[in-house]
């Protein structure tokens, strides 16, 4: 397989669409963690509870908010790609979504672009369904764009030079290695879910916590 | 106007004209005394003079009925069951109905004695009748069942709506629920004459156990009830059975009588009863021919027997007054257990502790108490119905029935609370149970009736709006949450979500859930009894499997009753765990144990933090705030921890150290406001009564201390941190009072706004905030237990989006002074001075949360309102105070097929201003329905428009204005297409809307036309940005004012129909439709949109009302910019004082009121709210009809 520019943006959408499912995978576990509040209704109540809580729900959307635009350049690095590299079918899977997240992103309410996940109005059913949803509906497309580039990289347009055979041979071949990365990836996701499903008193205790601590000193380094 | 009463009866006129047909009473409080057994009323008429034109009716007298019996036998029909009741005539209480046409509305006084006027009505029948007392004839009419007390419960007033019918009351309508069906019957023609509303005013007897006293004659307490007049017969017994076809329905009238005090006086009687009324007003054409003999009335009544039996019925309930309509505030009237005060409200006494002391006396409230259709209390009397619309389609004259059954007006009685009267006979309630499980139907089919909205000119009931009835059973119904303070707007609730898809309608909770109350019962115990599962508490809609163990109604699980529940402290009896409070009254407080605690509760803790720059020292308003706060500093709500702190900011920030000790108060000023800090923490926030000395010198000095300031920068941002970091510790109130843009520091600001834009139709800009850091400081504070109330004072843009931030998600309140000067705008001073006493003085609750259950199947998905969303049901409210509504917006997860009831709870917890944990309680249920035809039947329009106007505001942040705009169009082509579709059957080309939608249309073409939504006339940013965040926090009754402004004509007013408040009489004109076709230049019209009123003073008005009234001599000499009524020592200005400050009493904040003029400056904001004229920019109310019809054919 030759390796063309085309192979190399494949190779790197690769890599870079599983940092996007971490990101949605992410996402999930957030929003489950935003809905659910293990506490007893009376416990809820208490003011002190409150401010602890409230802090949780603030650097929730904190963190959410620090991941958007990651997240969105990074979709639009592949669109970049894709254009320069003439994948136009590729590209053309890909269009939706980024207008997509560019609609979201220039359409918040306010005029500093602060509140797409506003930690005052996250809180509403209906604005945490949606935003599930939408994390469930990005995951999935992910996923599947990842066994998309996956395919491409192992049997696509750069391949073409080669006979037929070899790309039919090819494609088992590119099943088989994609299989690692899949199953991984597959795996998290369920797990997740489980998890999720178990009030996550896994994920989100012990995950999450690290997860933002882990942020908040990237974000705390760079700020410095 | 009128027309002439059609043909069968005298011109209608004619009643009007003739004093006798007009049954007045003025309501009065019973006198209170709990004397044992006896409770003697007095009527009086309000109505001797009656210049009135409109009022009619004759023949609606029950007496007209020309019952060859005795007249006392006439009335005794009134009770068609009243053979059950008649017998015991000194229970008997005689209500009087009130028949008027008149706008006013007529109140009974109870006082020993019927009062004279009520001769007058019944003048005609005398004539049949003769050598009977008038009285007794009414007095026989007063024998409603309803009306007899019970002796053990302490009476509730009740108050009856009066149906007006223009026909006839509707027999039924005696009996305060059920009786008042409004038939959908066709009109007849005779009906239109009369257009009559009778309404029950029934005032609780007081809290006495004393049995109503029967009239002293005898014919009044004559059991004869079995007998009806022959003629009376068969339409009696239909109204009973409440399935009267020919009764046109009754127009509601929802009069809320003002809660009387018990102290009140009662009024002697006014004027002449026989006085005939003044000729009838130029209006009415008819009314000077018409003054027919009473005789010939009699004949009329004879002809329409039937009718005034119906009258009979409905006409007389006794009120029990016991209830103080009071307001506001006070803890007082909360924690009275004085029995007076129990009696107003359900059986149970406020206090629960009270009932402990054993005052308490048990009635089966359930048996006893009659689902009471209107709430005594309310300040509303009734209006006639058919006063302004002699002509009115058939369907009009129904459009007020749906509201009948409405326990409580939601006039603009503020305080009423939920009531329930009481009847003496339990026979009697449960006959009425039957007729009321038939009128359901009825009922039903008036909601849905189609009203051609294009045919039907005169849309708009003379009286206010009530929310409509659901199907609910009348135990359940009478159980049930006041719709002041909780309200659904579907009274029916859909099984599934496809099926409240297919109605288009919008499905939300309206809230208020901290109304000021002045009947509560308050629990004290040591378990508060809660689902294990859901956590849901006890309330009356449980159900009780046996002894021992209950059924939540939320989420159906089964829990065991707590030994300590089975005993019944109010009747110290074991083993009834049903009678307990907690199961009787739909809205409770419980004081929490200590399990609903971590830490003490919060002390009160006020922060008053003044903008002192240039600008706001130009203004004048700091003198006025601390005169302010020096009046009313002993009335801040507080215990002996209360502490109080002071702020002050222009380029920098002042601390003020009031530490206890100091010989004058210390400022300390903290420049550096990159880094603010806060110089001494301990000694800026002080314990109120330690330093009172200290704080009160800092009042007086405070205003003198900047006088001479040349800083003109502000730096808000910096002092709210350094405000914040005084607070963070304990939590509590922030008051910031801000004169312009914030120019420094933190928060800064930039003018938004481009004035150019004011008026454009093209799209508002800048409604969001221009920076989070407002929203990011409300957060920290809500996460603190500190509210943020913002008080903006100012000619300028101030982008109020960006700073209201700060309330909103603090749960703090905003208050906007537009154009403040102290010396040139003295209307926004006295407001600003009435607004600051209120808010200074009202109740307070600290830390709380609110927690809004519903059963299973149903989910809340999106809260509106001033407060952070703390978990997906829980609001997290820093303070909550007693002015501020919610709205919530659900959908129906899974289908509610197997249930026929759904419930709502809404549970607030709070630290009250003593330092008490408390919850407070409220639980609403309402029916499940599964037909389109139900649901439509049940829409309650006020509700649906105010929930749609939340989510307006809301879309329009989110997106834009013309979104919103457009969104709110749809819901009404939407809501009308689906019912065109599903439940009417009619032609394309007619736009029909049920009854009960019947004013969709107009509400939201006020809507848009409303300053937050409109486009096209010069709207400033921050008021539009304001008028939203009103939107959003005003409770129902407000916010619907500020829709759909009131519009009465006052330069007629006549104590007819007057309700008695106090001491006072306060006429009742009836509202017109905002249109400038109602107004005359002869006349003097008062708009009150809530905040704001309006007095339009036509060019050629009424000379003696200007100089009676007003105090000048010519419409000319009048100044341009008037803002006072004058208290003249003339009846007319009286009358319009007392009905203007009744006005003003019934909302918490002050109205101003501005006198217009033709060529005056607030001529155009009159203008822009009568709604249904079109503007240049905006459609009138046909053309919007129009244009709905349009996009429905589409």
């Amino acid at each position: 397989m030759a390796f063309t520019f085309a192979a190399f943006c494949y190779m790197l959408s690769l890599v870079l669409c599983s940092s996007l499912i971490c990101f949605a995978i992410w996402n999930i576990i957030a929003f489950d963690e935003l809905r659910t509040d293990l506490r007893s209704p009376i416990d809820q109540c208490n003011p002190l509870h409150a401010r602890e809580r409230l802090r949780n729900i603030e650097r929730i959307c904190f963190l959410l908010r620090r991941l958007v635009l990651p997240e969105y350049s990074i979709h639009g690095l592949f669109c970049i790609m894709f254009l320069c590299a003439q994948e136009w079918l590729t590209l053309g899977l890909n269009i939706p979504l980024l207008f997509y997240n560019l609609w979201r992103y220039f359409h918040s309410p306010t005029d500093n672009n602060e509140l797409m996940y506003d930690p005052a109005t996250v809180m509403n059913d209906e604005t945490l369904n949606y935003c599930q949803k939408e994390a469930w509906c990005k995951m999935s497309f992910y996923l599947m764009s990842f066994f998309y580039y996956l395919y491409w990289l192992m049997c696509g347009p750069q391949a073409c030079e080669q006979t037929v055979g070899e790309t039919r041979t090819s494609l088992p071949l590119s099943i088989s290695i994609a299989h690692a990365p899949l199953a991984t990836v597959v795996t998290v996701s369920w797990i997740s879910r489980f998890l999720g499903s178990f009030r996550q008193t896994y994920l989100s205790d012990l995950v999450l916590p690290e997860l933002i601590f882990y942020i908040e000193i990237c974000s705390d380094s760079e700020s410095k | 106007m009128q027309q002439p009463l059609s043909t069968g009866h005298g011109a209608p006129l004619q009643n009007s004209s003739s004093a006798p047909e007009h049954h007045q009473q003025v309501p009065n409080k019973a006198p209170l005394a709990p004397t044992a057994g006896q409770y003697d009323f007095t009527y009086y008429q309000n109505d001797y003079q009656a210049p009135v034109h409109n009022i009619i009716r004759p023949s609606l007298c029950p007496t007209s009925s020309g019952s060859p019996q005795g007249p006392g036998q006439i009335y005794t029909t009134l009770p068609l069951g009243p053979s059950l009741i008649a017998p015991q005539g000194p229970n008997l209480i005689a209500a009087r109905p009130q028949l008027d046409h008149i706008p006013q509305q007529a109140g009974y006084v109870p006082s020993g004695g019927y009062y004279p006027g009520q001769v007058s009505y019944n003048v005609p029948f005398q004539s049949t009748t003769q050598g009977v007392y008038p009285h007794s004839t009414t007095s026989v009419n007063n024998a409603h069942p309803g009306f007899s007390y019970h002796h053990a419960m302490p009476v509730s007033s009740t108050q009856y709506s009066v149906p007006l019918t223009s026909q006839t009351l509707h027999p039924a309508s005696s009996q305060p629920l059920v009786g008042v069906l409004p038939s959908r019957v066709k009109p007849l023609p005779e009906t239109r004459q009369r257009h009559t509303q009778a309404s029950f005013q029934p005032y609780p007897a007081g809290n006495t156990g004393a049995a109503w006293q029967p009239l002293p004659e005898a014919s009044v307490t004559t059991p004869t009830s079995p007998i009806v007049n022959p003629t009376v017969t068969s339409s009696s017994a239909n109204s009973q059975t409440s399935t009267v076809p020919p009764l046109l329905m009754p127009h509601h009238v929802n009069q809320s009588y003002l809660p009387d005090r018990p102290n009140v006086a009662t009024l002697p009687a006014v004027g002449a009863p026989h006085a005939r009324r003044p000729p009838p007003s130029a209006h009415q054409p008819v009314s000077a021919s018409a003054s027919p003999a009473p005789a010939s009335e009699a004949q009329e009544g004879m002809h329409y027997g039937y009718v005034a039996n119906n009258q009979v019925n409905s006409a007389p309930s006794p009120l029990s007054s016991t209830s103080d309509d009071e307001d506001d505030d006070d803890e007082a009237g909360v924690d009275t257990s004085s029995s007076s005060s129990s009696s107003t409200n359900t059986s149970l006494p406020n206090n629960y502790d009270a009932l402990e002391g054993g005052s308490y006396q048990d009635s089966s409230s359930s048996a006893t108490t009659v689902p009471a259709p209107s709430d005594p209390r309310s300040s509303m009397s009734t209006k006639p119905f058919g006063y302004a619309y002699p002509t009115l389609q058939p369907a009009y004259q129904n459009v007020a029935s749906p509201s009948h059954s409405v326990r409580q007006p939601t006039g603009p009685g503020y305080s009423p609370g939920p009531q329930q009267f009481t009847r003496p006979f339990s026979s009697v309630n449960q006959l009425s149970s039957a007729m009321e499980g038939l009128t359901f139907q009825n009922r039903q089919a008036e909601a849905l009736k189609q009203v051609s909205l294009l045919q039907e000119r005169n849309i708009l009931p003379p009286v206010p709006i009530q929310s409509p009835q659901s199907n609910l059973s009348p135990e359940l119904q009478k159980l049930n949450c006041s719709p002041d303070l909780f309200r659904c707007t579907l009274m029916n609730i859909p099984q599934t979500q496809a099926l409240l898809n297919k109605a288009k309608l919008p499905l939300g909770l309206l809230l208020h859930p901290f109304r000021d109350l002045t009947h509560l019962p308050v629990i004290t115990s040591s378990t508060i009894v809660r689902c294990r599962s859901c956590r849901t508490y006890i309330n009356p809609f449980v159900s009780f499997l046996d002894q021992r163990r209950w059924k939540c109604n939320l989420c159906y699980r089964v829990n065991d009753v707590p030994e300590e529940f089975m005993y019944n402290p109010l009747t110290r009896s074991y083993g009834e765990p049903h009678k307990r409070p907690e199961v009787q009254t739909a809205t409770v407080e419980f004081i929490a144990s200590s399990d609903y605690m971590l830490r003490p509760p919060q002390p009160a803790v006020y922060l008053f933090v003044f903008d002192v720059s240039h600008n706001a020292v130009e203004s004048g308003y700091l003198n006025i705030c601390c005169q302010s706060l020096l009046e009313n500093f002993d009335k801040l709500p507080g215990d002996s921890r209360t502490r109080i702190g002071f702020i002050s900011f222009d380029s920098t920030v002042h601390f003020f150290n009031l530490q206890e000790g100091l010989s004058q108060p210390q400022m300390l000023i903290v420049s550096d406001i990159e880094d603010i800090f806060i110089p001494t923490p301990d000694s800026l926030l002080v314990n109120l009564h330690e330093s009172k000395e200290l704080v009160k010198d800092l009042l007086k000095v405070l205003p003198t201390m900047f006088t001479s300031t040349r800083e003109t920068h502000s730096a808000l941002g910096p002092a709210l941190q350094a405000a914040f970091k005084l607070m963070s510790a304990t939590g509590g109130r922030i008051s910031v009072f801000q004169t312009q843009l914030p120019s420094v520091g933190v928060g800064h600001l930039l003018s938004r706004e481009d004035p150019n834009q004011r008026s454009t139709t093209k799209g508002v800009h800048h409604l969001g905030p221009a920076t989070d850091f407002y929203k990011k400081l409300a957060l920290d504070c809500s996460g603190q237990q500190v509210a943020v109330d913002l008080f903006l004072l100012s000619g300028q843009y101030t982008d109020m989006a960006s700073l209201a931030c700060m309330s909103k998600y603090s749960a703090g309140s905003i208050f906007y002074y537009p154009s403040f000067h102290h010396i040139h705008n003295p209307a926004q001073v006295e407001k600003f001075q009435k607004d600051l006493k209120r808010y200074l003085i009202r109740k307070i609750g600290f830390e709380a949360v609110m927690r809004i259950r519903c059963t299973k199947g149903l989910s809340i998905h999106t809260f509106h309102g001033n407060f952070f969303v703390r978990s997906t049901d829980l609001l997290s409210l820093a303070n909550i105070n007693p002015d501020s509504g919610f709205a919530v917006q659900m959908s129906i997860e899974e289908s509610l097929v197997d249930t026929s009831i759904v419930c709502f709870q809404a549970a607030l917890l709070y630290t009250s201003s003593k330092g008490e944990r408390r919850i407070r309680v409220h639980t609403l249920c309402l029916p499940v329905v599964n037909s389109v035809a139900d649901i439509y039947a049940g829409a309650d329009v006020q509700a649906i428009t105010c929930l749609l106007a939340t989510m307006a505001v809301d879309r329009s942040v989110s997106s834009s204005l013309s979104d919103a705009r457009d969104a709110l169009i749809n819901a009404v082509v939407d809501s009308f297409t689906a019912y065109r579709s599903t439940v009417s059957n009619l032609q394309q080309s007619v736009l029909v809307a049920p009854n009960s939608l019947r004013l969709f249309a107009l509400y939201i073409l006020a809507l848009l036309k409303q300053q937050a939504f409109r486009t096209g006339t010069s709207t400033r940013l921050d008021e539009r940005v304001f008028a939203m965040c009103e939107i959003k926090t005003q409770p129902l009754v407000h916010l619907m004012l500020m829709i759909h402004p009131n519009l009465y004509r006052i330069d007629n007013l006549t104590d007819e129909a007057s309700i008695i408040v106090g001491d006072k009489m306060i006429p009742q004109p009836p509202i017109l439709q905002l249109s400038a076709e109602k107004l005359s230049k002869e006349g003097a019209f008062l708009m009150d949109c809530g905040s704001v009123m309006y007095l339009w003073i036509g060019k050629n008005c009424n000379s003696s009302f200007i100089s009676e009234v007003l105090g000048f001599s010519n419409y000319a000499s009048m100044p341009q910019n008037m803002t006072q009524l004058p208290e003249l020592n003339t009846t007319l200005s009286q009358r319009t004082n007392s009905f203007v400050s009744w006005l003003r009493d019934s909302r918490p904040f002050l109205s101003i009121i501005y006198v217009v003029k033709d060529d005056g400056p607030f001529k155009a904001n009159f203008l822009q709210k009568l709604v249904e004229d079109r503007t240049e920019s905006a459609l009138s109310y046909y053309e919007f009809l129009l244009h709905i019809q349009q996009q429905i054919s589409k």
